[in-house]
């Protein structure tokens, strides 16, 4: 009997401890496919965040570190300049990337690091029970945004893919969405992308994937993927924001 | 073997690479710039990784990251560059991997000055960032020892999985010495069972971490690693003892303070007092029995420090009010003289003759 | 033996530059040595001084706070190390930038127009050697073999022309008679 449908050999075989509803699951299988289908899981090391995925080590089978919070770009840095033949990726949510660890995202960035950046972005701090992140949108209310965000007392949100394309050591940025079967095709494709410029020793690549909070956003799964639609698109639109590739190095 | 002049700072450089440090991570910082400026030169042409990153923050997380490898690895930072690095360390010896963290100690709190200091002992031995850990810390007091404790620094940290400090200060760091480099054969150690490096499919996956979500788990891996702390006390502790044999009295000091007590210690001698001098070559494990065999005889112990008194803590720890114990230090970045720790002597030993 | 020496100066006169070349001769003669630089911000274009010392014996604190000898290439230097100079010692002085004279009857003050006579000569910046020349002329520490030894391991290849200058001006401090 064919096979249609398994799980990838780079996901391990455990249970993951994600929120019914939440997109990780979605975002580490495409990973996982990915590498799989390139045939490097023994050949890649992973570097996982502090936050939701903090525990992304117990479900990839490559070889995993776990870096403290925002530094997993500086990890992976070591990792990639220690033994350039591994291909080394980073999967970090919204706080770890774009607030605590902006510094290292945006420094890795512009030294053109050969590394993939997986950023998935869901405008909260889901760990510690929904607090504002730097992409929680204005007017979301979040456990330290009771009101709210007011862009007067808390800034505007990060738009991570914008900013780091105005970076020459950028090869790839990306924004994605796992909302449909369309965009997710589009996000495995955008990280298979990102995988071959590392290969191809291109420099940095960042897939930015949006993506849901029903627990913390306070909503059913089908709820949050309409919010995902509704709101958070309108302000983190959709689309490759550099691509080296692309004629000019071609800047949306 | 040929000596040649060379600046403690680029002496260590020079013994690391020797040592087979494979990558330098660092962010510049007074006074161990020399370092970082001699290993960007050397590291390219020498097969070895020199990256100046965007902080301390950054720096000690990337050797986490070629640590995790398996790869040697060192970064070098001065006091408040230290303390950016203290998280990073703590994941380092969280995760037990093995690193080399200099420390060419300048003097503080706060943005401190830039003229040497003892004044990060305290920091280096006993609170080098959060968690139940230590480093193992070494502490030269000449440019050839530096260049000697260096490889030990790496063949350490292979062989117990922790990080490891050579603590410096600003004056061995800017001084030259003439100095030899011996033939270093690195220590073999076998890192394929933990090291992150690619499964190449033939076996299950390296984590490396330091987050045990279980509280009994995190104190299970906890207590193994003090189990280790343990065989490193006994086992590795280091100081040099200085006409101590007969000595009345006892100067306990380290690093470059030890040169400025030698020379006291050695006017004092010449005017017939019997004093000598311990020299802590480990700060941590802090060399317990070789003091208190060197002050067996002793009726008074003075500690002089470049900063207003921290390893004497460990003195009366490791004497247990067994003899009394003063301090005489200078904090900063003055440099105690000879003349201020002879007069010290001489009052200990009761007053002018 | 034991010589502890202080060189000292404004940041650019080759204070530190005669230092390491003090210690370089130390070390081809298989002394114990230590030399030590002040350093930071203090050396920007502002007073810069250096400690040299030789000896027989391991070295113990690296700091010279009272030298036999000192060469003083300006005139703060000159008024704030005069006095801490030890009974007996020997200092050497550019008098063509220092108008004080030495007031101390326990020490041997060597007045040297080093910078009239590094310019008379077309040896612009070279009153550091110069001094350096009438140190060895008066201290009988190294031969002018040994200086130049020194110099060839100090001077990059690019710059092998000045050795010769240098050992002009070393010559030219030795032949010194104020």
């Amino acid at each position: 009997m064919a096979v249609v449908f398994e799980r990838p050999h780079a996901l391990c075989d455990v249970r993951l401890h994600y929120c019914a509803g939440c997109t990780h699951g979605i975002i580490h299988r495409l990973v996982c496919e990915v590498i799989d289908e390139m045939g490097i899981e023994g050949e890649t090391v992973g570097v996982c965040p502090v936050g939701c995925s903090v525990f992304a080590y117990n479900y990839f089978n490559c070889d995993m570190i776990e870096a403290p919070h925002g530094r997993a770009p500086a990890v992976a840095t070591g990792v990639k300049r220690a033994r350039p033949d591994l291909n080394v990726f980073t999967y970090q949510g919204d706080g770890d990337l774009a607030a605590i660890g902006t510094a290292e995202t945006v420094h890795a960035a512009t030294r053109g690091e050969n590394i993939v950046v997986i950023f998935v972005n869901n405008t909260t701090y889901g760990m510690t029970g929904g607090q504002m992140a730097p992409t929680t949108l204005p007017g979301q209310v979040t456990t330290t945004t009771p009101y709210g965000r007011d862009p007067k007392a808390n800034g505007y949100p990060i738009r991570v893919c914008e900013m780091l394309s105005t970076l020459t050591g950028t090869a790839y940025a990306v924004r994605t969405a796992v909302d449909t079967v369309p965009h997710i095709r589009e996000t495995k494709k955008a990280i298979r992308k990102a995988f071959e410029n590392q290969k191809a020793g291109k420099g940095f690549s960042i897939v930015e994937v949006l993506s849901t909070c029903p627990s913390n956003w306070g909503m059913t799964p089908k709820e949050s993927i309409k919010r995902l639609q509704e709101e958070c698109m309108p302000y983190y639109p959709l689309g490759v924001y550099k691509d080296i590739d692309a004629e000019g190095g071609e800047t949306k | 073997m040929e000596k040649v002049l060379m600046k403690g700072n680029e002496a260590l450089a020079e013994a690391a690479i020797r040592a087979g440090c494979k990558c330098f991570f660092g962010y510049p910082i007074t006074p161990q710039t020399e370092l970082s400026e001699y290993l960007s030169k050397q590291m390219p042409k020498r097969g070895g990784v020199f990256l100046q990153a965007e902080s301390e923050v950054a720096a000690i997380n990337m050797v986490l990251g070629a640590a995790a490898t398996g790869t040697r690895v060192m970064t070098s930072s001065s006091s408040p560059g230290v303390s950016l690095k203290s998280e990073g360390i703590s994941y380092i010896a969280g995760s037990d991997v093995p690193a080399v963290i200099i420390n060419v100690q300048r003097g503080g709190p706060g943005l401190g000055g830039i003229q040497p200091s003892q004044a990060d002992y305290w920091q280096a031995t006993k609170g080098l960032g959060h968690g139940d850990f230590h480093l193992i810390v070494l502490a030269p007091s000449s440019v050839q020892e530096v260049v000697d404790l260096v490889s030990r620094a790496f063949d350490l940290g292979d062989q117990y999985r922790v990080p490891v400090m050579l603590l410096s200060d600003g004056l061995l760091g800017q001084m030259m010495e003439p100095v030899s480099f011996p033939e270093i054969t690195a220590k073999e150690v076998d890192k394929s069972d933990w090291a992150a490096n690619g499964t190449k499919m033939a076996r299950k996956h390296h984590i490396v971490n330091s987050l045990y979500i279980e509280a009994n788990d995190l104190e299970d891996i906890v207590k193994e690693r003090y189990a280790r702390y343990a065989v490193i006390e006994a086992e590795e502790s280091d100081a040099e003892a200085y006409q101590t044999e007969d000595a009345d009295i006892v100067v306990v000091a380290y690093g470059a303070t030890s040169r400025v007590v030698k020379s006291a210690v050695n006017k004092a001698r010449a005017e017939g007092i019997k004093v000598g001098m311990l020299r802590p070559i480990t700060l941590w494990p802090f060399p317990k029995k070789q003091l208190c065999a060197a002050c067996e005889n002793a009726k008074a112990v003075l500690t002089v420090e470049m900063s207003m008194g921290q390893m004497v803590d460990d003195v009366k720890l490791a004497l247990e009010c067994k003899k009394p114990v003063s301090f005489f230090g200078r904090t900063g970045g003055v440099i105690p003289t000879p003349a201020e720790v002879y007069a010290e002597i001489v009052k200990l030993n009761g007053g002018a003759k | 033996m034991t010589y502890e020496i202080l060189l000292a100066g404004f940041g650019g006169q080759g204070v530190l530059f005669a230092g390491k070349l003090l210690a370089y001769c130390a070390l081809f003669e298989g002394k114990e040595i230590s030399w030590l630089p002040s350093y930071g911000p203090e050396m920007r274009g502002g007073k810069c001084n250096c400690s040299v010392c030789i000896s027989d014996e391991p070295i113990g604190s690296p700091k010279v706070l009272e030298p036999d000898l000192l060469i003083a290439l300006n005139g703060p230097s000159f008024e704030a190390f005069v006095p801490t100079v030890k009974a007996g010692g020997k200092v050497f002085a550019d008098s063509s930038l220092i108008d004080a004279a030495c007031d101390r009857t326990d020490i041997d003050c060597y007045m040297v127009p080093a910078t009239q006579i590094a310019d008379d000569n077309n040896l612009a910046k070279g009153s550091n050697i110069v001094l350096l020349g009438k140190l060895l002329a008066e201290t009988g520490l190294f031969s002018t073999d040994t200086v130049r030894k020194a110099l060839e391991k100090n001077t990059p290849a690019s710059r092998a022309h000045t050795i010769d200058n240098n050992m002009k001006a070393i010559a030219l401090g030795m032949e010194y008679q104020g």
